[in-house]
């Protein structure tokens, strides 16, 4: 406990600093700001905002990307109360609710809701995450490379069972990306692999380029292909706190939200969008008046909101502590730290805890200024959702150019992802989904270097995955779920767990 | 044979492409041991996979009815992807002004409603942001200005610092 004191004095000393607390704000205003935009998730927000972080200090750089992240969050859920259409996918569910909240001229209290349960989870997953990263990061120091395949492995195969669609497909996707994450210059050998003999491809291809036109590009056509809809409430806002009686109805959904969220957002694959859903589905399950739901039930609003913050949250304690990312915006801090020069993974606790704390205690200053600045800028943001997608777009599409040049100084990088846009456009049609895409993509080379290393050791015998204990459990975990979900009841229960929304 | 899945049909087929494209790529580079495991190893094996993946897709996209594949817009596809090469293709030789200008035309062309008056006032404020944001503001090296005229445009932008 005392060591949790002073670890967290610690972060707060970082995290408080006038720069530090300048850069969180900066994240936190440009996330909500952009993810109040319809038409632009999370991850295309921040894969367009890297390029500013380049030049800060590494804690500086990681504290503005998560402001980023979780005001991108935060800015999806009110567009989806406001216009009913999710600004990203983890908000389609407040959507549900939120939506018609407003139209009965509670926008205020379900937006007041949605802040101040956020702010609530916000705050038990900061803690949660300062409870449980240190001892987890402990257990991955003493991690081989025989244990971090099979870590890797299980990673992979939980992001594709909580992934929605087809599973073989899911998993096809991870190992698209698993080989597109091979491409460049082999580390062992010093081959440049599938450069088709373009010197640009050598050094790989950056996950920026990947994530900007599998997210951003794609998602921009598919917009495009339907003249756009849109019913905003601009009429005055009023009365954004909510009554007594809301509060007594929000408090236990915000709690259970809270809960289940934190839970799943450290699972693999998990993060805001799961929470998200499942909340929903738990609070309808145990709700007295279930027609309620989907007509504007408060509680239909504060749970999944509650729970996609928490879930946001506790998805960086694999990121921290293990080194993998769990959903693609992790993926996309995992390539950030690179970029950095620091090598994601348990040793970062303990090699940087400046960087470590003061990423979690930042956390929680990020949500508090969430809430300061979110509820009087309310207006503000209703007059940005009235800015037609055509005026939009081009401005986005500029944006992730100048972006994705600016990583390498490179326009050979603008037409790769321009490819990648194609295939992401290919896979909306084909229903892939390219999310477990980009985390095989970032996992790629670890994989293989931590397979190549296992092997050496264990001179050649692929059975030392299995005899050895830790890496046998993870990988017949992997197993387990893999069987689990082919199981034909479980597969409907997780069709219909999808389907809700 | 008919198709009854048209989606995993093709999405098979791409699969089994890519797989197949990988490993066989892969064949050029050396193949190693177990033990030491040379740079075409875990592509081989990944793309061995991904063709097998590719094929059972395939394979129950003849047996299993599903979705068919809605239509492709080519229209905002082309335009927004012609848009962004174009952008690449221009901002070395002729600067950033002149590569936005050609991004955001060819890019609003690929919408609906497509306003001139709105796209040349859009592109001016864009225009007018990148220079004083990313160039002035966070000091990314862009050339701004066609030939000759960039040095000027360097010297007024770094100079209103």
């Amino acid at each position: 406990m005392g060591e949790l004191v002073s670890n967290l004095s610690l972060g707060f000393g970082v995290a408080l600093s006038f720069t530090n607390l300048l850069y969180c704000f900066m994240g936190v205003l440009l996330g909500t700001l952009i993810g109040v935009l319809p038409g632009i998730g999370p991850v295309a927000t921040i894969a367009m905002l890297l390029p500013v972080t380049f030049t800060l200090p590494p804690v500086s750089a990681l504290i503005m990307l998560a402001g980023i992240y979780y005001g991108a969050q935060y800015g999806g859920s009110t567009t989806a109360i406001l216009v009913n259409l999710p600004g990203e996918s983890s908000s389609v569910i407040t959507a549900l609710d939120g939506y018609q909240m407003a139209r009965k001229g509670r926008a205020g209290p379900a937006l007041g809701v949605a802040a101040l349960g956020s702010f609530f989870a916000g705050t038990v997953a900061t803690f949660i995450i300062a409870l449980f990263a240190p001892p987890l990061a402990e257990v991955a120091l003493k991690f081989g490379p025989t244990e971090y395949f099979s870590l890797m492995a299980l990673g992979l195969v939980a992001a594709t069972v909580l992934a929605h669609g087809s599973l073989i497909k899911a998993i096809a996707m991870v190992i698209l990306g698993l080989l597109l994450g091979l491409v460049g210059t082999d580390v062992n050998s010093g081959v440049a692999r599938f450069n088709f003999g373009m010197s640009e491809l050598s050094d790989g291809i950056n996950f920026v380029v990947v994530a900007m036109g599998m997210f951003g590009f794609a998602e921009i056509i598919a917009n495009l292909e339907h003249r756009e809809k849109r019913e905003v409430f601009t009429a005055k806002i009023e009365g954004l706190l909510p009554t007594v009686q809301d509060i007594k109805d929000c408090v236990p959904a915000v709690l259970r939200g809270t809960m289940l969220g934190s839970a799943l957002g450290i699972l693999p694959g998990g993060g805001a969008l799961l929470a998200s859903f499942a909340a929903y589905t738990l609070e309808k399950k145990v709700s007295k008046n279930k027609a309620n739901f989907g007509k504007g039930a408060i509680q239909g609003v504060a749970a999944p909101e509650s729970a996609n913050n928490a879930g946001a949250q506790t998805s960086f304690i694999p990121l921290l502590t293990l080194g993998i990312p769990s959903n693609p915006v992790m993926a996309l801090m995992i390539g950030a730290m690179m970029i950095q020069g620091i090598a994601p993974g348990p040793q970062v606790m303990t090699e940087r805890p400046q960087l470590f704390w003061g990423m979690i205690a930042s956390m929680w200053v990020g949500n508090l200024m969430l809430v300061i600045l979110n509820l009087p800028l309310i207006g503000l943001w209703v007059r940005l959702l009235a800015v037609p997608y055509r005026i939009l777009y081009p401005a986005i599409l500029l944006f992730c150019c100048i972006g994705v040049y600016s990583v390498n100084n490179q326009t050979f990088d603008i037409i790769l992802t321009c490819v990648f846009g194609l295939l992401g456009y290919v896979c909306v049609k084909l229903a892939c989904e390219p999310a477990p895409l980009i985390l095989g993509f970032i996992l790629g080379p670890m994989m293989e270097e931590n397979l190549r290393r296992a092997m050496l050791l264990s001179r050649g015998d692929p059975s030392v995955f299995v005899t050895k204990p830790i890496s046998a459990v993870l990988l017949g975990i992997a197993v387990i779920l893999l069987l689990i979900v082919v199981m034909p009841a479980v597969r409907q229960k997780r069709e219909e767990a999808f389907q809700e929304a | 044979m008919k198709i009854k899945a048209p989606k995993d049909f093709w999405a098979g087929l791409m699969f089994l492409a890519f797989g197949i494209g990988f490993a066989w790529a892969a064949q050029s580079y050396q193949m190693g041991t177990a033990v030491r495991m040379g740079p075409a190893y875990f592509p081989t094996m990944l793309g061995g996979l991904l063709a097998v993946l590719g094929l059972v897709v395939f394979v129950k996209s003849l047996l299993l009815s599903g979705e068919r594949v809605s239509h492709f817009f080519l229209k905002p596809l082309l335009l927004v992807l012609g848009g962004v090469v174009i952008f690449a293709l221009l901002l070395r030789p002729l600067g950033l002004i002149v590569a936005t200008f050609a991004l955001i035309l060819v890019a609003a062309l690929g919408g609906y409603d497509f306003r001139i008056r709105e796209v040349i006032i859009l592109y001016a404020c864009l225009a007018v942001f990148a220079v004083l944001v990313f160039v002035k503001g966070l000091g990314l090296p862009f050339t701004l200005c066609p030939g000759a005229l960039d040095e000027a445009c360097q010297r007024i932008v770094a100079g209103s610092r």
